[in-house]
């Protein structure tokens, strides 16, 4: 039977088991909308701008491990995906994204809302295609779930031209994918397995520094067993926070430019460091010659080019951290390492995280009380700045996919979204969204996407008129001149909340959160808490610019 | 920094030479010449990249080839035993009265000719790329009017080769 490519789109799409995708309609894509509209098993959901959709896709993409599905329309549509993807990519989030094209006759002619969408994505995705012959749809759909998913995931765009939307094909769905370019290696090598094994009984001070790729994998419970076994502390990258239980005594909290001071000197003053589903991005590495300067370094990852491309590695080693962890475990001595976890305690007994408590009400705080009130059981999105590091520093998490955040890029703007995709990938779960006053103004449109999917995310926003992270860089490095970073005008955020039919609250002291966030947060509905904190307040430790690891300064 | 010759078998589609090129230029990666063309199947594209960096360098560009789709097979072929060449057309400025001179030069680097006008000769040669460069030197003192290089290609010698695995050959199939 001879079906149009755009519901063969949306056939595929099903057999892929995709139940919800996040778009915006226009011009390019109206075959495609024409063909959901007959879809009783996609869910559609209609954002305000195509950022939202893209980071939308995201955020549920991150809590759910599926592939997140988002659309656009041509030009202005694509454009503005282009954030989003970047984003995913540098977090390694797996998504397909599907943007209309003008007609294939008019490619190249600068037509109406046309852009060359595979060329601009090119750096940014881990493949893309313009599909040009209609015939091909189902393989490259098929191949595209596939590269989204495996290996290294990563978001994988689609471009259909509006005429191959509509032309007519005969739809069969491949079962197989046929990539003779692309085969992720997932089993470790055997030999290097054991020589891992074996460093680990000489090591006497080890450290695991654990990345996203455990999460990525869903190795947490593997790492968790790991580290218990060989008793080695665990620090965590940003994009690793969730994948190590934030309530375990062997734990060190993130690590890098915001991390803890015990962190990072356990990083300083390890003989083996093994990094597992990390990149030694620059935060987190600082000063290349003065990171783990006494350390054989053991680098397990899937992406073999993540190896050797920033430190030189001892022992690499390719493969899907959940299977290799499987393999180690067993091959495991129990060494006695009381001396180093000594080291270890006071190490975290003289550098605790701290910050000054006075009449204000102190972003820290809230944080804190925010993890009193849900013991890690709920899903954290946050926007990014200031009280991103914060709750890196000060929420404890407990289960993979519980933290939802832009890491590598970056992405102001990303926490609204990505709430919205978030509570829709895990309905019935608490999912709560801390940003700030700069962030939420960049997609603060999507509280209309969010009411219209009745979504009841609660929304702490930490409000210092000020675009603090960048407010305190000024103070750092450019002797205080504040350019640019305090707001002269700030809206009535709690109007704005209730313009949109949002419970709104405005928090003042320390008084006002413990009596008010139990409300806020067990209350069924969303809710919008407007924290008004000192705009002066400095995210620390900090590793000043240019300096190791191990000169992290706290004031 | 030496130079390394890279063998690249790639999915002949569209964009594909732009993928490359692209990787190259945002990871900071220095091109000294890239040949492309089809293989023995239409449906594989072979490239011949000469790079030129230390070894952590070629390994790093290697494995950023890597991650790309369209990228079937690499083979670093400096360390081996390879036969290389390269093609040059070169227009030179030959009055009349220089002609028997230049064409003398020309026999010396097995050049050919293959046009002539008024005031020109164009000639073609193939060779490495030293002979090329030493051709290109001794026309240059009577006036170079145009030239072009297609780039080093190269094949090891012997009975080793770069080819797709008999896996490879069978998933035919890319979009």
């Amino acid at each position: 039977m001879e079906i149009t490519v755009a519901e063969a789109l949306v056939e595929c799409l099903e057999r892929e088991n995709v139940e919800i995708i996040f778009g915006y309609p226009g011009g390019a894509v109206l075959p495609l909308y024409d063909a959901l509209y007959h879809s009783t098993r996609i869910k559609h959901v209609l954002v305000r701008h195509e950022q939202g959709a893209v980071h939308a896709a995201d955020g549920y993409a991150r809590v759910t491990g599926r592939v997140g599905v988002c659309i656009g329309t041509s030009g202005p549509g694509a454009t503005n995906l282009v954030t989003g993807i970047a984003n995913a990519y540098m977090d390694s989030v797996p998504m397909v994204i599907f943007t209309g094209q003008v007609p294939t006759i008019q490619i190249g002619t600068d037509a109406f809302q046309e852009v060359d969408i595979t060329g601009i994505t090119l750096p940014i995705t881990k493949h893309n295609y313009l599909l040009k012959d209609p015939a091909k749809l189902s393989m490259v759909i098929k191949n595209a779930f596939h590269i989204a998913a495996t290996g290294r995931p990563g978001p994988v765009l689609i471009d259909i031209p509006k005429d191959v939307a509509q032309a007519r094909i005969s739809f069969k769905y491949p079962s197989t994918v046929k990539l003779r370019g692309y085969k992720p290696t997932y089993k470790g090598h055997p030999s290097k397995i054991t020589e891992i094994a074996k460093l680990f009984g000489k090591a006497k001070r080890p450290v695991i520094y654990a990345g996203g790729g455990v999460i990525a994998s869903n190795g947490s419970e593997e790492l968790l067993k790991l580290a218990e076994a060989i008793s080695a502390p665990v620090t965590n990258t940003f994009m690793g926070l969730a994948g190590f239980p934030g309530d375990h005594p062997l734990f060190l909290g993130m690590l890098g430019l915001h991390g803890t001071r015990y962190a990072n000197l356990a990083i300083t003053e390890c003989d083996l460091l093994i990094g597992i589903g990390a990149r030694f991005d620059d935060r987190v590495v600082m000063n290349i010659n003065s990171f783990a300067p006494h350390a054989t370094v053991i680098h397990i990852d899937i992406d073999p080019a993540e190896i050797g491309k920033v430190i030189t590695t001892n022992v690499p080693l390719v493969g899907d951290v959940k299977l290799i962890l499987k393999e180690l475990l067993p091959l495991i001595e129990k060494v006695d390492r009381s001396e180093w976890l000594e080291r270890i305690k006071s190490l975290k007994e003289q550098y605790p995280l701290s910050y000054n408590r006075d009449s204000s009400l102190k972003p820290q705080f809230i944080v804190e009380q925010l993890w009193n009130h849900t013991k890690g059981e709920a899903i954290i999105v946050t926007d990014v700045g200031q009280h991103q590091m914060w709750v890196a520093q000060y929420y404890h998490f407990k289960k993979p996919r519980t933290l939802v955040s832009s890491g590598g890029l970056g992405c102001m703007g990303f926490g609204l979204p990505a709430a919205v995709g978030a509570a829709l990938g895990a309905p019935g779960r608490k999912v709560i969204l801390v940003t700030g006053d700069g962030s939420i103004q960049m997609t603060i449109q999507e509280l209309a996407t969010m009411m219209e999917q009745c979504l009841s995310v609660k929304i702490i926003l930490f409000n210092n008129s000020a675009l603090g992270m960048v407010r305190q860089l000024q103070e750092y490095y450019c002797e205080g001149r504040h350019m640019a970073t305090n707001f002269q005008f700030h809206p009535d955020f709690e109007m704005i909340a209730r313009a949109y039919g949002i419970p709104a609250y405005t928090f003042r002291t320390e008084e006002d959160v413990v009596k008010g966030l139990p409300e806020v947060l067990d209350s069924p509905g969303p809710a919008f808490v407007n924290c008004i904190v000192p705009p002066g307040e400095n995210v620390l430790p900090m590793v000043p610019a240019g300096r190791g690891i191990n000169e992290s300064v706290a004031c | 920094m030496e130079k390394h010759t890279l063998s690249v078998l790639v999915e002949n589609s569209p964009g594909v030479l732009t993928r490359v090129a692209g990787l190259f230029a945002r990871r900071g990666f220095n091109i000294d010449s890239l040949a492309v063309g089809r293989t023995d199947r239409a449906d594989v594209s072979r490239m011949t990249i000469v790079v030129e960096g230390d070894k952590p360098l070629i390994e790093q560009v290697t494995k950023q080839l890597h991650k790309l789709i369209d990228v079937i097979k690499i083979s670093n072929i400096t360390e081996d035993e390879y036969v290389d060449r390269e093609l040059v057309m070169i227009k030179v400025t030959a009055e009349p009265g220089q002609r028997v001179e230049i064409l003398h030069i020309a026999g010396i680097f097995r050049a050919r000719a293959v046009d002539l006008g008024s005031k020109t000769m164009t000639f073609e040669c193939t060779g490495t790329g030293g002979k090329i460069n030493a051709f290109e030197e001794s026309l240059r003192p009577y006036g170079i009017k145009e030239l072009v290089r297609t780039g080093k290609i190269a094949m090891l010698r012997g009975s080793k080769f770069v080819a797709l695995s008999p896996a490879q050959a069978r998933d035919a199939e890319s979009a």
